[in-house]
């Protein structure tokens, strides 16, 4: 099928923009990335994928600017924890803010010199990942970050590090537009926590490809900035061995658009991929979660839970699916979509889908959109909590379910404590 | 302590009148008792005083200690003293029935302008009160009254009630939903909370609950009034004959 005139133009004027990097394996895959997405065009508002988000933004030629916001009053996340630092500003790696790149049991790489060297494991990850998630939904904005990201870190993993890693997106120039590309692969038996935070540039294209190899377990946790009129696309594609685990956390506070994609493959018996999102959002407000697990093994367990906190003509979108494949036996799929809406404006859209070809599975999905409730805010406000408190107490008690998918609870209290600020500053 | 005059409410959505003049005075540390007919107003009566939204106020006043309170938002009410316990305690999933009154406790307290409970001091108080109510450690972590049965939704209610030491209480149909043992044992919470500086209005529709908690007065609401007021024997009077008898009294 010839892809439409008006895809294909989309593309034109957005390479005009990008500069291609070739040479070595990594200029290898990236031509065979550029390949892949010159077949698909770039994304169309006519796409069954891309019907509540408009992809205009994240398709032009340059990124709109965007003014720069500090957030003096909180500190940066995860600021209290102990981990590994490793800053980019404007999407470009910052050697001066970050730690040396040592800890034991991971190997750590540059994307901007691994194209020089011969890293196997990685030739072996960067963009296969991507091209696997290709089918049967095409994503053609990670098939271009595959073709021209030009930074990003290339982690191995192959024991347990004693702390997290921690990826810290500055952005400091209204107009940058950055594309990060970062490959983890975790070896047999190896467990590892990266986190992720920080608005990073006016426009964000990320990719992350992640392998979980056989009795791994891998962590995620992000926080993307807030109160900033930033676009971003983000693509986290996963591979899950047998008896291993994924397990990833979003938090979003504003943002002009974000649409974070989850590919994720449960391809050995006996693992666990788990993917959540917390979601705030006030006015000037567009959050799409779009999420693809698949079961192609027995007995695995996997959850989507994402809840958004909407005002003022905010809008949230989910659409998660879960493919349970044949010989999928005992899967245990679990998907729930939740909005809450604090006043009449606001919008959520909802597309939840399975299709499974497997007998014996258990699979569920819920989507729920609905205002804060009168009852249970009479009933604390009667013990003496004031009106405030009592709304962000249950503003915060929505989003618990989603929050108690991080493990870590040093983690898991920061993202709280955010989010009480966050609602401490955006009360009606 | 808490003086009704002339209390006129009726629904804000409806032009429905549900109030007609209530008049009450509970006197510090007095037990009152309110029995009555469905659709009455005894529950009505129950709400506008703890502010609940969609009542209107058409006339009349009802003070706490001098202070009106039907001007008040219900957390100043709370903080001012006053407690209902609920007919039908609402669940909250999410948040933890520690949490919960917690939270209660110290807001509560800042509003009065007096210091935090330490979590220690609060841990220890939450623990021995909730043994006398035979409430375990588990429906303390549990989010507030999710998965309780109607009597731990009761006795749940109680525990708020002790933690939070409220000057005057009002229990609205506490014993609906309760088997004779759980009434037993509800009843002797709110017994050992009554003393001399606390006030007491129990709203039901069986003796049976009065004969655990003994008022002083019982008044008979019919139609939005308190049509007729009386001793521990106007219950037992209800309970044998029904209200017919005192309607036709009281037209």
């Amino acid at each position: 099928m010839a892809v439409l005139q008006s895809k294909q133009d989309a593309l034109q004027a957005r390479l005009s923009g990008l500069q291609f990097a070739p040479g070595g394996w990594l200029g290898a895959a990236r031509s065979e990335a550029l390949r892949r997405v010159t077949a698909m065009g770039l994304p169309g508002k006519r796409d069954e994928y891309w019907r509540y988000s408009d992809p205009t933004g994240l398709n032009a030629t340059d990124a709109t600017p965007v003014d720069l916001f500090d957030p003096l009053d909180e500190p940066a996340p995860f600021s209290g924890v102990d981990r590994l630092k490793i800053v980019f500003v404007d999407g470009v790696f910052d050697a001066s803010q970050s730690d040396a790149l040592a800890l034991e049991g991971v190997q750590i790489e540059h994307l901007a010199e691994a194209g020089r060297a011969d890293i196997h494991w990685a030739s072996a990850l960067y963009g296969v990942l991507e091209t696997r998630g290709q089918s049967p939904v095409q994503r053609p904005l990670a098939a271009l970050n595959s073709a021209f990201a030009a930074q990003g870190v290339l982690i191995r993993v192959t024991a347990t590090p004693s702390k997290p890693i921690s990826l810290i997106y500055q952005h400091k120039t209204a107009t940058s537009d950055a594309m990060l590309h970062h490959c983890v692969k975790v070896e047999s038996g190896a467990e590892v926590t990266i986190l992720e935070n920080g608005a990073a540039a006016a426009r964000l294209s990320h990719v992350m490809e992640v392998d979980v190899a056989d009795g791994a377990r891998f962590h995620h946790i992000r926080a993307q900035g807030r109160a900033h009129l930033r676009q971003a696309i983000t693509h986290l594609f996963a591979r899950i061995g047998r008896n291993a685990a994924f397990k990833s956390f979003t938090l979003t506070a504003n943002g002009h658009l974000t649409r974070n994609e989850a590919v994720l493959e449960l391809l050995g018996a006996d693992s666990v991929a788990h993917v959540a999102g917390a979601a705030l959002g006030d006015g000037d407000f567009h959050h799409d979660d779009t999420v693809f697990i698949t079961h192609a093994a027995e007995r695995c367990e996997s959850r989507q839970v994402f809840k958004k906190v909407l005002k003022n003509g905010a809008v949230g979108v989910f659409q998660g699916k879960i493919l349970v494949k044949q010989g999928a036996q005992k899967t245990d799929g679990y998907q729930i979509s939740q909005a809450l809406m604090l006043d009449d404006d606001s919008q959520f859209l909802a597309k939840p889908e399975l299709e499974i070809y497997a007998d014996d599975v258990k699979c569920s999905h819920g989507s729920t959109s609905g205002a804060i409730d009168e009852t249970a805010l009479f009933y604390l406000r009667s013990r003496g909590v004031p009106l405030r408190a009592a709304q962000s107490l249950l503003v915060l008690a929505f989003l618990a379910e989603a929050i108690a998918e991080i493990e870590d609870e040093e983690i898991s209290d920061d993202i709280r404590q955010r989010l009480q600020s966050w609602l401490a500053r955006h009360e009606h | 302590m808490l003086e009704i005059n002339n209390l006129h409410v009726k629904l804000e959505e409806e032009d429905k009148v549900i109030l007609r003049g209530v008049n009450l005075s509970i006197g510090a540390g007095e037990v009152h008792a309110i029995m009555g007919p469905n659709g009455s107003g005894k529950s009505t009566l129950s709400y506008v005083l703890s502010g609940r939204d969609g009542y209107e106020v058409t006339e009349g006043s009802a003070t706490l200690d001098g202070e009106e309170l039907l001007e008040m938002e219900p957390e100043a009410r709370a903080a001012a003293g006053l407690f209902l316990a609920f007919q039908y305690p609402v669940e909250i999933p999410g948040v933890g029935n520690m949490t919960f009154l917690r939270t209660a406790v110290n807001a509560q307290r800042k509003t009065r302008g007096e210091p935090e409970i330490s979590a220690g001091d609060f841990l220890k108080l939450v623990r021995e009160k909730a043994k006398t109510l035979k409430i375990d450690a588990d429906m303390l972590k549990r989010p507030v009254n999710v998965g309780f049965s109607g009597g731990e939704k009761k006795r749940n209610e109680i525990l708020q009630m002790a933690m939070l030491e409220p000057k005057m209480c009002i229990l609205d149909e506490t014993d609906s939903g309760l088997d004779v043992d759980a009434m037993k044992l509800v009843s002797e919470g709110v017994n050992a909370l009554r003393g001399a500086g606390r006030s007491f209005l129990v709203i039901t529709h069986y003796q049976r609950l009065l004969d655990h908690i003994k008022p002083d007065f019982v008044h008979i609401m019919a139609a939005g009034r308190i049509i007729k007021t009386g001793g521990p024997e106007l219950a037992l009077e209800v309970e044998n004959n029904g209200y017919a008898d005192l309607l036709a009294e009281g037209v």
